[in-house]
C-alpha cells in the first residue's frame, strides 16, 4: 500500500508500525514516529495498523538551540 | 544551582547547532565544562545516519540533555514533539518553545501557557521559552512549570538584555524561582550582565557557535557567567549620580 512517510510516498507491504519501521530501514535507530499527526509511542508500534494514504513521521535527534 | 531537583554546577547552558564541525561542537561542550545542552528532533529517512550520529556524539560528551519543540507555532505541535522527545532522548526535561512570530521568533505566549500546563500534567518538567512579563510568568508557575526562561532579545540576534530593567523586575518578583536567560545574548560581557542582575543561568547556542574561534568563546562565557554570578553574590555597590572621591580628602597637603 501507498502511504507518505515524512512527507514523502512509499510503497511498503508491512501493516503494523514496528513492521514498517524496519521495512523502511529503522531498525535500531532511536526514533519516535507521529501518524496522522499524533504521537505513536514505541509501545504501541506492534498495534498500530495503517491504512493507505496515511501519513506517517519518523524523527530522529538532531542540533538545537 | 538547583532545577526540578537536579543539581548543577555550571551555569551555562549550550545549543549544539550551528557549529562548524561536529568535533568543535563537543570540543567547545568540554572546554566551557557545560553540563546541559539543548537538542532537538527532525525527519530522517531510514538510510540517514545523522541522527544517531549526532545522538552517539552528545552521549560521548557526557551531559544531560534539554531537548526543545524548536519550530513549533501551536500547543498542540508542541505537545507532540515534546512527546516524541521524552521518547527519543530518555528525559522528562523540555525546552517548551511555541513560537507566535517570524522576524522576532517571539513566543507565542497563550499556546505557551496551554501547552505548558497539558505538559506539566503528564509528568514533564518544562523549561518555558517566554517574555519578561511577568502575568505570563505567574501563568507558567501555576500551570506547574519550576523554571522560567525569558529571552534577553530575539532568537540569534545577539543583542544581549533589550529589557534589562523588565528583567531585573521579574528577579525581584519570583525570587525563588530559577530563572535562566535565554536567547539574544551575543557576548560575554552580556551573559554577565544577566548573572549580575541575579539571574541563575543562561542559555545560548549562536553567539558560541557562530563565533569565528567556539571553543575560545565557550569558554568566555562560563568565565564570564561565572564571574557574573560572584558579583551578584558579593553584592555590587548602589549606583548614584554624583562622584564621590575614592582617595581620602582628610589632611591633603595641596589643593
Amino acid at each position: 500500500m501507498n502511504i507518505q512517510c515524512n512527507e514523502k510516498p512509499v510503497e511498503i507491504i508491512a501493516k503494523n508500525l514496528a513492521a514498517v519501521l524496519v521495512e523502511l530501514g529503522y531498525e535500531s535507530m532511536q526514533v519516535a514516529t507521529a501518524v496522522n499527526g499524533e504521537f505513536v509511542p514505541r509501545s504501541m508500534w506492534a498495534l498500530t495498523i495503517l491504512t493507505p494514504g496515511d501519513h506517517l513521521d519518523v524523527v530522529a535527534p538532531m542540533q538545537g538551540g | 544551582m538547583q532545577v526540578y531537583n537536579v543539581t548543577l554546577n555550571s551555569r551555562l547552558l549550550l545549543g549544539t547547532a550551528l557549529y562548524p564541525s561536529p568535533a568543535i561542537m563537543l570540543e567547545t561542550i568540554r572546554e566551557s565544562a557545560c553540563e546541559v545542552v539543548t537538542v532537538s528532533l527532525r525527519r530522517e529517512s531510514g538510510q540517514g545516519r545523522h541522527g544517531q550520529d549526532f545522538w552517539a556524539l552528545i552521549k560521548q560528551a557526557g551531559v544531560r540533555v534539554l531537548p526543545n519543540t524548536a519550530g513549533c507555532v501551536t500547543a498542540k505541535g508542541a505537545i507532540q514533539t515534546a512527546h516524541m522527545a521524552r521518547e527519543v532522548f530518555e528525559t522528562p526535561w523540555i525546552k517548551l518553545e511555541v513560537i507566535g512570530e517570524n522576524d522576532t521568533l517571539g513566543p507565542d505566549v497563550f499556546g505557551l501557557v496551554e501547552a505548558a500546563r497539558v505538559l506539566c500534567s503528564e509528568g514533564f518538567e518544562v523549561f518555558p521559552y517566554t517574555t519578561d512579563d511577568l502575568v505570563v510568568a505567574e501563568k507558567l508557575l501555576d500551570a506547574g512549570c519550576r523554571v522560567l526562561m525569558p529571552w534577553g532579545a530575539p532568537i540569534g540576534s545577539g543583542q544581549g538584555l533589550n529589557n534589562p530593567k523588565a528583567l531585573r523586575r521579574m528577579r525581584a518578583h519570583f525570587p525563588e524561582v530559577p530563572l535562566i536567560v535565554d536567547a539574544g545574548v551575543g557576548l560575554p560581557s552580556h551573559a554577565a550582565m544577566a548573572m549580575e542582575l541575579g539571574y541563575d543561568a543562561v542559555l545560548l547556542n549562536t553567539a558560541v557557535a557562530k563565533a569565528g574561534d567556539p571553543i575560545s568563546m565557550g569558554r568566555a562565557f562560563a568565565m564570564a557567567i561565572e564571574g557574573g554570578r560572584m558579583a551578584y553574590e558579593a553584592d555590587p555597590m548602589a549606583p548614584r549620580d554624583m562622584a564621590s572621591p575614592s582617595t581620602p580628602v582628610l589632611g591633603k597637603a595641596l589643593q
